[in-house]
């Protein structure tokens, strides 16, 4: 044990024992911020060689004793009152330090110091931190916001991250001072900065570069809050994909991490790198299913040559946006004119993107079959014979309806292949069912179908609709099929409906059936004699 | 604008004639906005109470409905309109709007997404019903500012909950609006939204002065406390059994039952699956007020049918028979029992459809 250090002319000889093996370190510091007194603790934090003499405050810490000295003096606010929180934080040596002040420390000239090492917290406070924020974002440009303003609060004053990107431009989010993110596309160039092409390389991953200030390019010496006195560029290595580089500017300090920092730096910027790439494939992915989905995924609403039509689609699945039900409506002026527009409904056995990739081989099928849309017989045919080729045993049932607006009406022909029976529903309310049957499609050589032809008057719709609408078992004792008879009854009521309300109510009744048990797909289509003309006429 | 017009042609189901009244509005220099929320909101709104009063049929309702839709359509491609999003373009950032899942009533959400772009924001709609994954994938995919979701069915809330929470941990705050929060959306703060609007104009105000605060990442969501006592979730799992039990009861109670047709028969269980739906979001909410307000409302209706409200009585005997065990259930029970047993024998006589003069007015 050495004495306590004692400045010339200070007001304590002895350092109280208790003080002075207090596993705590406290300082005394005069009026003016020389250090009279210390106790071993705080020796071995200041780095002070026994028997060596007090080294001056850090500046922090002076800074901070020089205030309390003008709020203590007669006069200045808050005389006498102890408060709780610490006064000042600083760095000392490679430790964070916070101080809390005890004024009329013994002597009134003395200001006693307790400085408590919390280092250790906050590298604690940045691991909590890096597992509560950083798994939890699956979007790219978010991920660089985070990665960045984490990096800014604990690593350094000014951080960006650059990820890779197609030639050109790179995305760059950088965080100041402050925790402001901002997020930009730059045109540079990462040969401009030391190390930054080697890092956003990714593997084999490199070491954290130091590298100089003055050799950094404008653009990046732009994103800090000032004149960056040290500049680290570090590699952010993902899963087996380069994610990014992080770069770390320091606006006063060393060029190197403390002893304490380095593991956290090696983590965060694993962790980072994970991160970032996780959201770059789930990007990537995304956009790729969306892409497919938008071919699949049919239309909704339309008015065909006078003829209005309307239709909606829910898969089995919540996660799913396509299934094995499908629809397409087709305007007369691709196929021939004579039959006017045609509407296919259908449902292909199975279920998810298998079966969805199956309706939109079907779809592609009877669109190249337009040219004979006016035999359905015909086309059914030829649809038979190509998934029959196909091989994969996969069969599919549908309704075709050819849709020609006659003055005030809608001359219709259905065809029903192996479906349930298209339902008219008069705008006086009377639902009757087209007496169209037909085979399976895909299963046997030779199919057996019968086309029928019905007349809308103004305001009568045709529906079409999968059995995943009549088969919804649920309802309020949630074991019952919802069934032929109740959709029958509800479109009683639906007489006069504009298509894509009827659409929604079929829809509607069917989901509330369902409540939250499991559904198949359901798919339905209304095609609508107007009930009126944009002139007003009821006609 | 001759309102009363209006609302003949959105009854008559007279898209044409709507859509021509609201356009020669915009003709006319009326502010795009206005024409949103105060000729169409509340045109949307007069259309909810005429069903909720059982003056007009769900049908009419339906078809109301998808003739303000096309009306709105048709003002989104009003020159006007396009003139005021092409001058506010890209002011602001990206908004999602959507319905949740089992939310039907898509206006109140089309409307605020139309507002949204006027008042320059990139908005995507996403519209009704809209499955929660979906909804995540999407905020993923998009990184909105925010995500406003509607709900008009107070039932749909423990969804509601569901979303809300699932969207905030994608780090995207959530708006939410519409008249199941309430009013005085007591239930969007009960369910931990960022933020509530009573409708599309504050909501758009609200986003105006600033971006709503980044939602808290919670790991496990106990704004509820209530629900440990775990009767919510077991009358939600019994639902059917209970009201098959009711229905069973009643059947041996009220013999004219047994001559009831099969509609009939499916109108009740109907109904009865509607008061246990009411009855366990209440108890989610622990919000007794959402139940016996409803059961109130189901008196009105079924006087207004010339069914005498006490009919309602042995519905709520017949559920604490099966739920004596769950205090919180019992107590809300009793309650409903007191507002049906004092409420008064006859209706207060809903007038008839057109009595009402001046919705915007109210």
């Amino acid at each position: 044990m050495t004495e306590p250090t004692q400045r010339e002319g200070g007001a304590r000889d002895v350092l109280d024992p208790v003080l002075r093996s207090a596993p705590s370190a406290v300082l005394f510091a005069d009026a003016d911020g020389g250090v009279v007194q210390v106790n071993d603790a705080a020796r071995m934090l200041l780095g002070i060689p026994p028997g060596g003499p007090a080294p001056a405050l850090p500046d922090w810490l002076a800074r901070a004793q020089r205030s309390l000295g003008e709020r203590t003096r007669p006069g200045g606010a808050g005389t006498g009152r102890a408060s709780t929180g610490p006064a000042a934080r600083g760095p000392i040596g490679d430790r964070v330090v916070e101080a809390y002040p005890v004024p009329d420390g013994g002597t009134p000239e003395l200001t006693a110091w307790w400085l408590v090492d919390v280092t250790e917290r906050e590298h604690a406070a940045f691991l909590i931190e890096m597992a509560e924020e950083l798994p939890e974002v699956l979007n790219l440009e978010r991920c660089m916001e985070v990665t960045a303003r984490m990096a800014a609060r604990h690593l350094a004053d000014a951080a960006v991250v650059v990820v890779p990107r197609s030639e050109g431009s790179r995305p760059v989010a950088c965080s100041g001072a402050g925790g402001r993110t901002g997020h930009g596309e730059l045109p540079i160039d990462p040969a401009e900065v030391e190390g930054l092409a080697d890092a956003l390389r990714g593997f084999p991953p490199v070491p954290p570069r130091w590298i100089d200030p003055l050799t950094a390019p404008a653009w990046l010496l732009g994103l800090a809050p000032g004149r960056p006195a040290a500049i680290a560029v570090i590699s952010l290595p993902g899963h087996g994909v380069p994610a990014g580089a992080l770069v770390l500017m320091r606006m006063s300090g060393p060029e190197a991490f403390s002893v304490g920092e380095e593991p956290a730096v090696r983590l965060f910027a694993a962790r980072a790198g994970a991160m970032l790439s996780a959201a770059r494939l789930y990007g990537e992915q995304a956009s790729i299913s969306a892409t497919l989905m938008r071919e699949l995924l049919p239309p909704r609403a339309l008015e065909l040559d006078g003829v209005e039509v309307a239709a909606r689609y829910r898969p089995s699945g919540d996660e799913d946006l396509v299934g094995g039900d499908f629809y397409d409506v087709f305007p007369a002026a691709e196929g021939g004119s004579r039959a006017g527009a045609l509407a296919a409904l259908g449902d292909v056995c199975g279920k998810g993107l298998e079966a969805a990739v199956l309706t939109g081989k079907i779809r592609t099928t009877l669109r190249a079959l337009l040219p004979m849309a006016d035999d359905h017989r015909r086309v059914l045919e030829l649809l038979n014979g190509a998934l029959l080729l196909d091989g994969a045993g996969r069969f599919v049932t549908l309704v075709l309806a050819s849709a020609r607006r006659q003055g005030a009406d809608v001359r219709l022909r259905l065809t029903g292949a192996g479906h349930p029976a298209p339902l008219i529903v008069r705008a006086g309310g009377k639902v009757e069912a087209a007496p169209t049957r037909g085979s399976l499609i895909g299963v046997l050589d030779e199919i057996e179908v019968t086309t029928v032809e019905e007349t809308l008057g103004p305001g009568d719709t045709c529906l079409l609709y999968t059995d995943g609408i009549t088969e919804a078992v649920g309802g309020p004792l949630g074991d019952e099929m919802f069934g032929d008879e109740r959709l029958r009854a509800a479109l009683a009521g639906c007489g006069a409906m504009p298509p894509e309300a009827l659409v929604e109510r079929v829809h509607m009744l069917a989901a509330e059936w369902v409540g939250t048990g499991r559904h198949d797909d359901m798919a339905v289509i209304a095609i609508t004699a107007p009930a009126r003309g944009p002139e007003g006429r009821t006609s | 604008m001759p309102a009363d017009a209006l609302w003949a042609a959105v009854m008559d189901g007279d898209e044409y004639a709507a859509t021509d009244i609201v356009l020669a509005a915009l003709d006319d220099g009326m502010d795009p906005e206005d024409v949103l929320m105060d000729v169409i909101a509340p045109l949307q709104e007069r259309v909810g109470r005429e069903w909720a009063a059982n003056r007009i049929t769900v049908a009419q309702e339906h078809t109301a409905t998808a003739v303000n839709e096309r009306v709105i359509g048709a003002v989104a491609h009003h020159p006007a309109v396009r003139r005021r999003e092409a001058a506010a373009a890209e002011r602001h950032g990206r908004i999602a709007v959507a319905c949740i899942d089992g939310e039907w009533h898509a206006l109140p959400a089309r409307l605020l997404a139309e507002v949204l772009r006027l008042r320059g924001w990139q908005v995507d709609y996403l519209g009704a019903q809209v499955p929660t994954p979906h909804l995540i994938s999407h905020l993923h995919r998009t990184r909105p500012a925010a995500v406003a979701l509607s709900s008009s069915i107070a039932t749909r809330l423990p969804d509601a909950h569901a979303a809300i929470t699932a969207c905030q941990a994608t780090g995207t705050p959530v708006m939410v609006g519409g008249a199941a929060y309430g009013p005085d959306g007591r239930y969007a703060a009960l369910l931990g939204a960022d933020a509530w609007a009573p409708d599309a104009r504050a909501a758009a105000d609200r986003l105006a002065r600033g971006p709503l605060p980044e939602p808290l990442r919670r790991r496990t969501v106990d704004d509820l406390p209530h629900l440990a006592d775990q009767t919510y979730a077991h009358v939600t799992g019994a639902a059917p059994r209970l009201v098959r039990h009711v229905l069973d009861g009643l059947q041996a109670r009220i013999p004219a039952m047994a001559d009831y047709t099969v509609e009939q028969r499916d109108r009740t269980a109907e109904d009865v699956s509607h008061i246990v739906e009411f009855f366990s979001t209440a108890l989610y909410l622990d919000d007794h007020e959402l139940f016996t307000g409803f059961m109130a409302w189901t008196a009105d209706i079924l006087a207004a049918r010339n069914v005498p409200p006490r009919f309602l009585l042995p519905v709520l005997d017949l559920l604490v028979e099966q739920l004596a065990d769950h205090p919180r259930a019992a107590d809300l029970l009793t309650r409903a029992r007191t507002v049906i047993e004092q409420h008064p024998p006859t209706p207060p006589a809903p007038g008839p459809p057109n009595e009402d003069p001046d919705p915007a007015a109210e």
